[in-house]
């Protein structure tokens, strides 16, 4: 029997979801509406009696207080003229989150014989509406087609489609005698995203071997071979040729870029303190005796791009899984997330077909990340947003976790004869082939081809793991630990057996449901899932372990030291390679660059007396603006251990540099996480991007009282397709940008990842992104005490400016107001950098720095504004005594917009002066001018007139506007 | 006399076990995290400590409403040995989650004995309050300011100045099926803290963040003994962890409410 449940909020009760949706109706441009209510509906199927039902809706689905239930049964009449119903449910397979605890309630109330639970949302809109305006409204805010559709309202049953059984047959591939042409066609049709060099190396083998692989075997090879899994493109070899480009790389055959940059840096440089990089799930250094950090940042563009609360929710749980699969699994203390999207406020008809709209993105994307991020209890603390149109189709979603793991933990190996054990969540039909997806173009039809890569995360389900495991670490009840990310199970035991080589009953993996089968359970790429190496010796300990707080561990096989992987599907060989071809065998071709440095318009804009007016502008640049909407979603504070955090100020809204966190209660030992990335530099030079991403990066660490001592760094690469020259020569020039900063200042890799293919395909016509550089940083602080924020103390205090300004206008944002990128983009000066950046830090420990804020986006204008408006004081600025100003030759624009690096605005009491110019001798220093009682902001130019002057409220509002949602 | 021992209770998606421990360690206590499925399978378990704190998170992932399962464990798997629990004079806290599960389940703002000195019986535990979604529609971190109301709660004896903490929370308006019983909880001095501006005016958002009514953040049982608020103390235990610690504003206004606890075990136990 099914019984079908709405819960409404009663009669006078502050329908928030319903008037919060009514709001985004309006942003729609429909009028008419006059108000929508929200109903919660419930699926119930059973044994169930009446009397049952209803206490089940009593005691556990409605709040007695503030909301009533009804019970449906009999088929709904029609709903009144001028009201319209649309009800949203899950596809059949997708995750619901909500199923196992409300099963669980049900259970409590000592209710049995129910079946099956499913919920779904209904949204009771009154107003005059035409269908189309019903549709818009449905598709614009209600569902997302790829994980769920309308129900009839005409139907009270609603088909909860069980899927089939399988029976099981296997299933070979004919190779050995097929064409080129018929190998092309298997890749694609498979999804396998194979080029004809790999398929026809894969035909060799197994003519070798005389006979056809079955299709879990080539499925196994395409998930090991896919760039996301083996990084073809920077371990592969790069045929590089460029010409006018300063500072010339010169022509050359690369062999491992990776090798020969990012790698090369940190082996050169060889810290004592770099613990494990480049091996693991994420780079572990030293963060005391005894103990280690973690940090892995990771980017999960295309499922976002087209289901943006389920990419972004699954994107931070595979990288929290990471830090949990790292040495012997690692605490997580904090995430951080970076976004590019197109303007919210994009032209409809410049939203690409296919694509949504830039708005629905970002606000998806916000809510997937608080949503697994609050849930488990990890703050996020650190972030950017940037934008840009040509991210429409391709958003970019960078989600990154740091952890703190026991210093004894950071190891991990499997011996011979260990189980493979599986924990965590159920194995469905979700994310199939996310691995080899990312591998490919998106295109205005990869929402029907790729909907498999599309799925729904359980943070609950990834807590309760990281729970258990964190206890079976610390009674040390396993040997090794690794996630399961992209590729599922056949990436993860691929892995860890890559040496011993395993054997995988795959009848043996929990299933959500039934009909998969074993190819599918092989590669799914289901979340909350994490592979134990157990020796057997633990195996009751460990299970029973995971049993006392709900959690599911399950043998699934063993580590076996025969070198191949064996899988078996009830008791039928449908798997058996040989572990070194699948880890070596990947024929290397080499790739074509070319770099052109491009010449872009020199922009001629008027010179303006009076510039108030561009910097409020400015101040209300999509980049710049304040995200507040953004931030205050996240929980930046569960673990009780920020310090500096996202937003500081008078009245706490002011925008942090770097943020500053404590681990552990027993000690004021701080972590210290920053982000570089700008990857409007990129359009002029991608090795200045590269170099201005790190210089970035590490000013913010020095901006909130850290050093350059132990800093460490991760490189995230989001690139076109690297199959075409122009996009890899880019890329290139970036990799060694990279290189020579990190020497120059002395800040090891210690992990990274790149992404391609970030190119958007409507009708043969692609458009890539703007190829983007995410740095991020990670530094230590002997002591958070001496933390210090952005936001302007105390009228009186001095403004010193720290750091030569230079004529570099290029790929400002004062440009970008004008539709202009110019030549002149900011370089580094890695050796007066490095000087500056040692001083402030030495007098930031002194103690005689009461506040410090890093110039970036926006110039020193932007920088000077922040300061004083999130203090809510005054100030006067003379630019005249800016470093490296040349009167004559700079005008008051290029003084306060220009995005030159390694500059700082800092605040000195003025009792500190003599000791803080003393502590800055060498480095380039300007007294600029001082904070005032009165709440005005005066900057007075070059010749000396006031060019700006304005109320620090005023510039505080316009920089609130564009995003106060 | 021996330290005073707290049961922390966790349960799938609790979060803020360890500095809720962190807190009663500081305050003087010993601490245990206990999982909500060893109490159920060993209910005189609970008779083994002194304090019973339900520390924030999404229990079950707030599933259904927020903090309504575990709500549901405890009215109908460990009603019995709770209720032994308070009427032995024991104390019980429950913190952002905590405090919904408590209001959920009906121990706060919990019913009035019959007859003075008797218990509160368990048919007294009606759900006649409730933490709903957010007048903003959606989850908000950041730091409030907090009156202290004359109230029978001991958890905030002393307390007398405006106190700083964080919230953050998406299902936290305070709202009572029916404005008698307002007047009740304010006749029987069971309203807590109240949301304010630094200056102890009631005021609107963001000051109240969630649209509480008459700005409620925290309450307590009619004994005083059990105590519920959506703030988070055990946040702000630290002058470091103030956001503008750097104007050489005072932290710790968190940690007293922990001590209070500790310490009327201490005198009476």
């Amino acid at each position: 029997m099914q019984y079908k449940i709405e819960v409404m909020d009663k009669p006078g009760i502050f329908d928030a979801v319903g008037r919060g949706l009514s709001r985004d109706i309006v942003d729609l441009g429909i009028k008419g509406v006059r108000r929508v209510k929200f109903a919660q509906v419930y699926i119930l199927e059973g044994d169930l009696a009446i009397g049952q039902v209803t206490s089940i809706c009593q005691e556990l689905l409605t709040d007695k207080v503030t909301q009533f239930y009804k019970i449906l049964t009999v088929p709904k009449p029609l709903p009144a003229a001028g009201c319209h119903t649309i009800e949203v449910a899950y596809n059949p397979g997708v995750m619901d989150p909500v199923e196992a605890s409300v099963l669980k309630g049900i259970q409590d109330l000592g209710i049995s014989g129910i079946d099956s639970v499913k919920t779904a949302k209904k949204y009771i809109i009154s107003g005059k509406l035409s269908t189309t305006q019903l549709n818009t409204i449905a598709q614009k805010l209600l569902y997302n087609k790829l994980i769920q559709h309308i129900v009839n309202p005409q139907v009270a049953q609603t088909d909860t489609q069980h899927l089939p059984n399988y029976n099981f047959n296997l299933i070979n591939v004919d190779l050995l005698n097929a064409t080129d042409r018929r190998l092309l066609e298997i890749s694609k049709r498979g999804q396998l995203f194979l080029n004809l060099n790999e398929m026809r190396r894969i035909r060799s083998f197994f003519r070798k071997q005389k006979r056809n692989p079955t299709d879990c075997e080539l499925e196994t090879i395409a998930q090991t071979w896919s760039e996301h899994c083996y990084h073809k493109t920077f371990r592969g070899n790069i045929i590089y040729r460029e010409s006018n480009a300063s500072p010339r790389l010169g022509n050359m055959r690369i062999k491992n870029l990776l090798k020969s940059t990012i790698m090369k840096a940190t082996k050169e440089l060889n810290k004592s303190w770099c613990v494990s990089v480049f091996k693991d799930n994420s780079g572990v250094v030293k963060f005391d005796q005894n103990n280690n950090i973690c940090f892995k940042v990771e980017t999960h563009n295309h499922p976002s791009a087209l289901e943006p609360f389920g990419g972004a929710n699954t994107g931070i749980g595979g990288v929290i899984r990471d830090a949990i699969g790292t040495g012997l699994g690692a605490k997580p203390i904090l995430n951080t997330d970076i976004f590019c999207f197109a303007p919210p406020d994009l032209a409809a008809p410049k939203v690409p077909p296919g694509a949504l709209h830039p708005k629905r993105i970002m606000r998806g994307v916000v809510s997937g990340v608080r949503d697994y991020g609050n849930k488990m209890g990890i703050p996020t603390v650190n972030g950017a947003i940037l934008f840009h149109e040509n991210f429409a189709g391709n958003p970019l979603v960078y989600c990154g976790t740091a952890g703190i793991l026991p210093k004894d933990k950071s190891f991990k190996h499997t011996d011979r004869g260990d189980l493979i054990v599986v924990v965590g969540g159920a194995t469905g039909r979700d994310g199939i082939h996310g691995a080899t997806f990312s591998s490919g173009e998106l295109t205005n039809e990869s929402e029907t081809v790729s909907s498999g890569a599309v799925q729904i995360g359980n943070p609950i389900q990834e807590k309760k793991v990281l729970d258990t495991i964190l206890q079976a670490r610390d009674q040390n009840l396993y040997s090794a630990i690794t996630d399961c990310g992209a590729g599922g199970l056949s990436s993860a035991v691929g892995e860890m057996g890559q040496e011993l080589g395993a054997r995988v009953y795959l009848d043996k993996v929990p299933l959500k449901y039934s009909g998969l089968n074993y190819m599918e359970i092989w590669i799914s790429e289901s979340q909350e899932r994490m592979v134990l190496s157990v020796p057997l010796k633990n195996i009751h300990k460990l299970i029973s372990l995971f049993a006392n707080e709900n959690v599911t561990a399950t043998v699934i096989g063993e580590f076996t030291g025969n070198k191949r992987l064996e899988l078996y599907y009830q008791d039928k060989l449908v798997c058996d390679l040989d572990m070194q071809f699948l880890h070596e065998g990947i024929p290397q071709i080499a790739k074509q660059a070319c770099y052109v440095q491009t010449r872009h318009r020199e922009p001629r804009i008027a010179q303006k007396k009076n510039l108030t007016g561009v910097l409020l502008k400015l101040l209300g640049h999509f980049d710049i603006c304040s995200k507040e909407w953004v931030i205050r979603q996240y929980d930046h504070e569960v673990q009780g251990g920020s310090v500096i955090k996202p937003l500081m100020g008078a009245n706490n809204d002011g925008p942090s540099d770097a943020s500053v966190i404590r681990p552990l209660f027993n000690s004021s030992r701080g972590v210290i996480i920053s982000n570089g990335i700008n990857f409007r530099f990129g359009f002029i030079d991608p090795y200045w991007m590269a170099a201005s991403c790190i210089d970035e990066a590490l000013r913010q660490i020095i901006s909130v009282g850290g050093s350059l001592e132990q800093v460490a760094i991760l490189d995230n690469f989001c690139w076109g397709n690297p199959d075409k020259p122009d996009r890899l020569g880019g890329l290139v020039r970036a990799a060694f940008g990279c290189y020579d900063m990190a020497k120059a200042f002395g800040v090891p890799f210690i992990s990274g990842k790149d992404s391609f293919y970030n190119e958007f395909n409507v009708g043969g016509k692609s458009t890539p992104i703007p190829g983007t550089l995410l740095i991020s940083a990670i530094g230590l602080m002997e002591d958070v005490n001496k933390a210090i924020s952005m936001y302007a103390k105390a009228a009186g205090n001095l403004i010193y400016v720290v750091g030569n300004t230079r004529p570099e206008l290029g790929a400002s944002h004062y440009f970008d107001l004008y539709q202009a990128i110019g030549n002149q983009v900011p370089k580094v000066y890695p050796q007066q950098a490095r000087q500056g950046f040692i001083a402030l830090s030495k007098a930031a420990k002194k103690g005689l720095v009461r506040s410090m804020h890093d110039c970036s986006d926006g110039g020193l204008a932007v920088a000077l504004a922040e300061m004083a408006f999130s203090g809510s004081l005054g100030m006067d600025i003379f630019l005249a005594e800016v470093p490296g100003v040349k009167p004559g030759k700079m005008s008051n624009e290029t003084v306060l917009f220009s995005e030159t690096n390694s500059r700082f605005v800092v605040e000195v009491q003025p009792d500190k002066q003599r000791a803080f110019e003393q502590q800055l001798r060498g480095v380039a220093l300007g007294l600029v001018g001082c904070l005032t009682e009165k709440t005005d902001f005066k900057v007075y130019g070059l010749e000396g007139g006031v060019c700006i002057d304005a109320k620090v409220g005023q510039l505080k509002t316009a920089w609130r506007a564009p995003l106060k949602w | 006399m021996l330290k005073p021992k707290v049961c922390i209770l966790r349960s799938a998606g609790t979060n803020c076990d360890q500095e809720t421990a962190l807190a009663f360690k500081l305050a003087g206590a010993a601490c245990e995290l206990v999982h909500i499925n060893r109490l159920v399978s060993n209910p005189a378990d609970l008779e083994n400590f002194h304090i019973l704190a339900l520390p924030g998170g999404f229990s079950y992932g707030d599933d259904v409403a927020s903090g309504k399962i575990l709500a549901n464990e405890l009215r109908f798997k460990l009603v019995d040995a709770l209720q032994k629990f308070i009427a032995a004079g024991k104390l019980v806290i429950g913190i952002c989650n905590g405090f919904q599960i408590l209001v959920k389940s009906g121990f706060l703002p919990g019913g009035r004995p019959s007859k003075p000195g008797r218990d509160i019986a368990a048919s007294d535990l009606k759900q006649n309050t409730s933490l709903i979604i957010n007048d903003s529609a959606k989850f908000e971190a950041r730091w409030v300011y907090l009156k202290p109301v004359g109230s029978t709660c001991l958890w905030t004896k002393g307390l007398k100045n405006i106190i700083y903490l964080p919230v953050a929370h998406g299902e936290g308006k305070f709202v009572v099926a029916d404005q008698q019983l307002l007047k009740q909880l304010k006749l029987n001095r069971q309203i807590v803290l109240q949301y304010s501006n630094v200056s102890g005016e009631l005021t609107g958002y963001p000051d109240n963040p969630n649209g509480s009514s008459q700005n409620i953040a925290g309450i307590c049982d009619f004994t005083g003994r059990v105590f519920g608020l959506m703030p988070h103390p055990e946040r702000h235990l630290y002058a470091a962890q103030h956001p503008r610690k750097d104007r050489r504003k005072k932290g710790e206004d968190g940690l007293q409410i922990f001590k209070n606890g500790v310490e009327f075990i201490k005198k009476n136990f």
